[in-house]
């Protein structure tokens, strides 16, 4: 496993007494999180985001604010704990190391205090119910296991991990340039996938309604068991976004790298695989008959060589057909596309991981990716529970005040967090926080004026 | 609005030149007859019906867009042309006093002491929470499809009315961004824009059906709406309008109106909420005679989902809830053709033996006997009543009869109580009340699990194939489709009006199968019955075991 290789090729490293002579476990366990939860979980940086600068001095800021936040944690033994909240940032830290969770899941900003939503009315004025909550998204690798030949289930390479790059790619631009938002975090869910922060207020305020119109906007694959083709782009032309995605990601990576990395025409089953995906039965034929004779001794990759007949043969003019007309693009769309959990994004009260958890299957920590580096990210480099405390061991004593993380692999993440994502928000909630505040004294100050 | 007995009428609306469109926001002055009150409400309903009837078949924009202006052009016209426009306005809000009300009626109802009344208010109210969503989303469908029909000169009228702080896109920013609005409607397959073509620039949140659909150039937080897209917009503006006027309304009506209007407007008002605007069922026609031997058969043949469960279950445990017995009983009251029937049913329920030597007297009296009878001709309910007491008051005595027996079957003639002829349930009825537990009535489709579902459709004779059909139609909420599809598939052929009414199920189905079946005429049991010289009642009881 590679929390022993990490052990064990590092045994040039200076490790403190204590630890010497005991092999590390595999880097999951109750002590390590223990200990992960006492020196390196950034509650602050937690506690600013989900305050939203709602605890300054300002007078315009709601006390009450990060008080109706609701958590969860799941513990050992799978037992569940919903509906928590907490007050300030130290009942945050106190109800953390108490509890050790192995998950700590976000939800929305209720009405109410959470943990005392049962004094309130189900229906007429005084409800509980959530009133902000940020735009998510989840992209989990194994919703493209019908496309991709290196891995299944739980596991995830470097082969397969650029559908995840890709998916950042697309769906950031989208949420930037078409949306207009501005404060978007991602991260990484600690295994097989990707999660999305969209933190503006605009972004927070929007109804059920609306989240699942942006899910909708993003949806393109419509998978089912029943129809071999999932993905169908109708119309004489592309939508703009769909146009941009494909001429900016999506073509090249899988031209570029998908055709070999996953060998999409390497075998029979995969060809057919692929030509089960065009609707007229004389193309693919044409095509499946070709590709049986296959010539001997040539060096080209046959990959790359198939999909140059198939795109000469679709895009040459001339069969033409209602369902050729964008058969290509929906291809490549297809095996490459971001798909997202549409259940996810569609409801205010959804719960999310927390960034800064640690993941229990595999000892990652959900570090934040930068969606504009994203191609650099590598999952199997992303620090490991024992790795970080192995760091903070031989780290050596740092300063009085220091923070135990800039000690360790940790430090970098943090740090991106914060100057790229915390402290523009912040200074984004002060503005508005004190334009909305401003202009409702000069409407009263209107109203009274006689 | 200003409620009169006087005939005449003073209108100002169309003076004013507002847009042929109203947007109801404000209810005019205007003076209304109360006969209008009730029949131009009547109208609309049949419009608000027709328009639900179509979106629940699954009709297409274009088709609902025709069916509207059908719908309309049917009902809503007046004599004076300057009338239509007040006609519209006024029936509008007349609705809205009707549906507009919810729980609050709770509270009140609690001077009925007997909690069996209190959880029948609340039955009520329940129904009224559907029926208040119902009228929402119909009043909005009636807007976006009218809307649609207007000239582009009125469509603007309308924008403006609702103040809508959406800028038309200048020529410049056009320009910028011609090739993507091109794009955009090259790929939804829409005409495309020309130099002149007016765009909206409108933030995204507030056209999310477009945003969904892909419908619409997106670019740092706004849409770009095209301006037959626009209905998209003004019809959700005037859904949150409608929907925040209805809470008002329901204020004003709880705090004031209602007890103001009580001799006046109240009724009228009450009795619009319960009405069924449609095919006319209350009368029994030509659906031919169905004896009492005939009742199981037909049950198996002919009743729908619904029917067929309440009568099964009163086979079963001869007993339903008040509920049931409603939804059961007045289907069945216009089924039986015969008050010596429906008297035999309710005597069923009643567990006590069974009264054929009375229901058959009642026939032998009819001069009509030999033709298939209507109801309300032949034996008068009193002169029935008063055999029936002769003949068992031996049993239960007179006074107990009285007491406990004549009372409901004289309530369920709208001889009692409410004095309001109680009309068969229609489906859409059917599919708003909830059951709970030990309740058997509602809407099959609507509440009974999937594996219920497909037992009950198999033991009704629907193949595999018809069943994945019908759940396909449960799981999207088309609960009459779902049935119609049933029907098909028994009957083995279509059933184009859809289905509508448990009735219509029954004399649709009766049509098909009197074609290939000789029915079972009365005169049979009569000879029958003369044959055995009024048995004692054990004989005949146990012929129906």
């Amino acid at each position: 496993m590679v929390i022993e290789e990490a052990v064990n090729g590092k045994d040039d490293m200076l490790i403190d007494g204590q630890m010497a002579d005991q092999v590390l476990p595999s880097g999951f366990n109750l002590n390590f999180l223990n200990l992960y939860y006492a020196k390196l979980f950034p509650y602050g940086d937690i506690f600013k985001w989900m305050s939203y600068g709602n605890d300054g001095k300002h007078p315009a800021c709601d006390k009450s604010y990060f008080g109706r936040r609701e958590l969860s944690f799941t513990l050992e033994n799978d037992i569940y704990l919903r509906f928590l909240s907490f007050n300030s940032v130290s009942e945050l830290e106190k109800g953390i190391r108490e509890k050790c969770p192995f998950k700590i899941d976000i939800g929305p900003v209720y009405s109410v205090d959470p943990s005392k939503r049962h004094a309130y009315a189900q229906s007429g004025e005084n409800v509980f119910k959530p009133v902000e909550r940020e735009l998510i998204f989840d992209i989990d690798i194994t919703d493209y296991d019908d496309v991709r030949y290196c891995c299944s289930g739980a596991d995830v390479c470097l082969d397969c991990w650029p559908l995840m790059t890709a998916a950042i790619k697309v769906i950031n631009t989208a949420l930037r340039d078409d949306f207009g938002f501005r404060h978007i975090l991602w991260v990484y869910s600690g295994r097989r996938g990707v999660h999305c922060w969209v933190c503006d207020g605009k972004a927070r305020r929007l109804t059920n309604e609306q989240r699942a119109a942006i899910a909708d906007y993003f949806r393109v694959y419509k998978g089912s068991e029943n129809s071999k083709k999932k993905v169908s782009l109708t119309g004489h032309a592309l939508h703009p976004f769909l146009v941009r995605s494909y001429t900016e990601v999506l073509k090249d990576l899988f031209e570029q790298t998908l055709l070999s990395s996953q060998q999409i025409f390497s075998t029979e089953d995969r060809c057919e695989k692929v030509l089960e995906m065009i609707p007229d039965e004389s193309v693919a034929a044409e095509l499946r008959g070709r590709w049986q004779k296959r010539s001997s001794g040539s060096k080209d990759d046959i990959n790359a060589v198939r999909w140059e007949h198939l795109k000469h043969t679709l895009q040459s003019g001339r069969h033409k057909g209602q369902g050729l007309r964008r058969c290509v693009e929906e291809i490549v769309f297809s095996f490459s596309y971001p798909r997202l959990d549409m259940e996810v994004s569609k409801h205010m009260n959804h719960l999310l991981k927390a960034p800064f958890c640690v993941h229990p299957k595999t000892g990652r920590v959900c570090v934040p990716i930068d969606p504009v580096h994203c191609h650099e990210f590598d999952p199997t480099t992303v620090p490991t529970l024992s790795q970080l405390l192995q760091e903070l061991n031989s780290g050596g004593m740092g300063q009085e005040g220091d923070n135990d993380w800039d000690r360790t692999s940790l430090g970098e993440s943090v740090r991106f967090f914060r100057s790229s994502f915390l402290e523009p928000l912040l200074k984004a909630c002060k503005e508005e926080m004190e334009s909305a505040y401003n202009s409702k004294l000069q409407q009263s100050k209107n109203s009274l004026s006689w | 609005m200003e409620i009169v007995r006087r005939p005449q009428l003073k209108s100002t609306a169309i003076d004013r030149g507002v847009p042929t469109l109203p947007l109801y926001r404000s209810a005019p002055s205007l003076e209304v007859r109360l006969e209008d009150f009730e029949l131009y409400a009547i109208d609309r309903l049949r419009v608000l019906t027709g328009i639900s009837d179509g979106l629940s078949r699954g009709k297409r924009p274009e088709e609902m867009e025709k069916l509207v202006a059908e719908l309309w052009k049917a009902n809503m016209r007046h004599p004076q042309a300057s009338e239509v426009m007040n006609k519209d306005i006024i029936s509008h809000f007349v609705l809205r006093l009707v549906y507009c009300r919810t729980y609050g009626l709770c509270a009140l109802s609690l001077d009925y002491c007997c909690f069996h009344f209190l959880a029948y208010r609340v039955r009520i109210l329940a129904h009224r929470e559907d029926l208040r969503k119902w009228f929402l989303s119909m009043e909005t469908a009636l807007f976006r499809y009218r809307f649609r029909l207007q000239t582009a000169e009125a469509q603007r009228a309308v924008l403006a009315e609702f103040q809508l702080p959406y800028k038309a896109v200048t020529t410049s920013e056009f320009e910028v961004i011609k090739d993507k609005l091109t794009l955009v409607a090259r790929s939804i397959n829409q005409t495309l824009p020309t130099a002149d073509a007016i765009f909206y620039k409108v933030p995204f949140q507030e056209v999310p059906e477009l945003v969904a659909g892909r419908r619409v150039f997106l670019s740092d937080g706004y849409a770009y709406v095209a301006m037959n897209q626009v209905v998209s917009l003004v019809a959700t503006q005037f859904r949150s309008l409608l929907s925040k006027a209805l809470t008002l309304t329901n204020r004003k009506w709880m705090s004031t109106i209602r007890e103001q209007e009580k001799d006046r407007l109240t009724p009228i008002v009450e009795a619009l909420s319960t009405s069924y605007v449609g095919p006319d069922y209350s009368v029994g026609r030509e659906f031919g005679e169905v004896s009492l031997k005939d009742i199981d058969n037909v049950a198996k043949s002919s009743f729908p989902l619904c029917m067929r469960h309440l009568f099964d279950k009163l086979r079963e445990d001869h007993h339903l809830k008040h509920w049931g017995r409603m939804q059961l009983g007045l289907f069945l009251k216009v089924l039986l053709n015969s008050i010596g029937l429906f008297m035999e049913f309710i005597w069923n329920i009643s567990k006590l033996p069974h009264p054929l030597t009375l229901a058959f007297t009642c026939y032998l009296s009819n001069p009509l006997m030999q033709q298939p009878m209507e109801l309300g001709v032949g034996l008068k309910l009193d002169d029935a009543l008063a055999f029936w007491k002769a003949e068992f008051s031996q049993k239960v005595g007179a006074e107990r009869f009285d007491k406990e027996y004549a009372y409901s079957i004289r309530h369920n003639y709208g001889k009692e109580g409410k004095r309001v002829d109680y009309t068969p349930y229609s489906c859409q009825k059917i599919i708003s009340l909830t059951p709970s537990v030990g309740d058997h009535h509602g809407c099959p489709y609507r509440h009974f699990s999937e594996e219920n579902l497909r037992a009950a459709l198999c033991k009704m004779g629907v193949n595999s194939g018809g069943v994945e059909d019908v759940m396909d139609k449960v799981r999207h909420k088309h609960y009459q489709l779902a049935c119609t599809l049933t029907f098909e598939a028994i009957h083995g052929c279509p059933n184009d009006a859809g289905i509508n009414h448990p009735n219509q199920y029954f004399s649709d189905s009766q049509k098909i199968l009197k074609s290939k079946v000789k029915c079972l005429r009365i005169s049979f049991l009569v000879t029958s019955v003369i044959d055995l010289e009024f048995p004692p009642i054990s004989t005949v009881h146990s012929l129906h075991p």
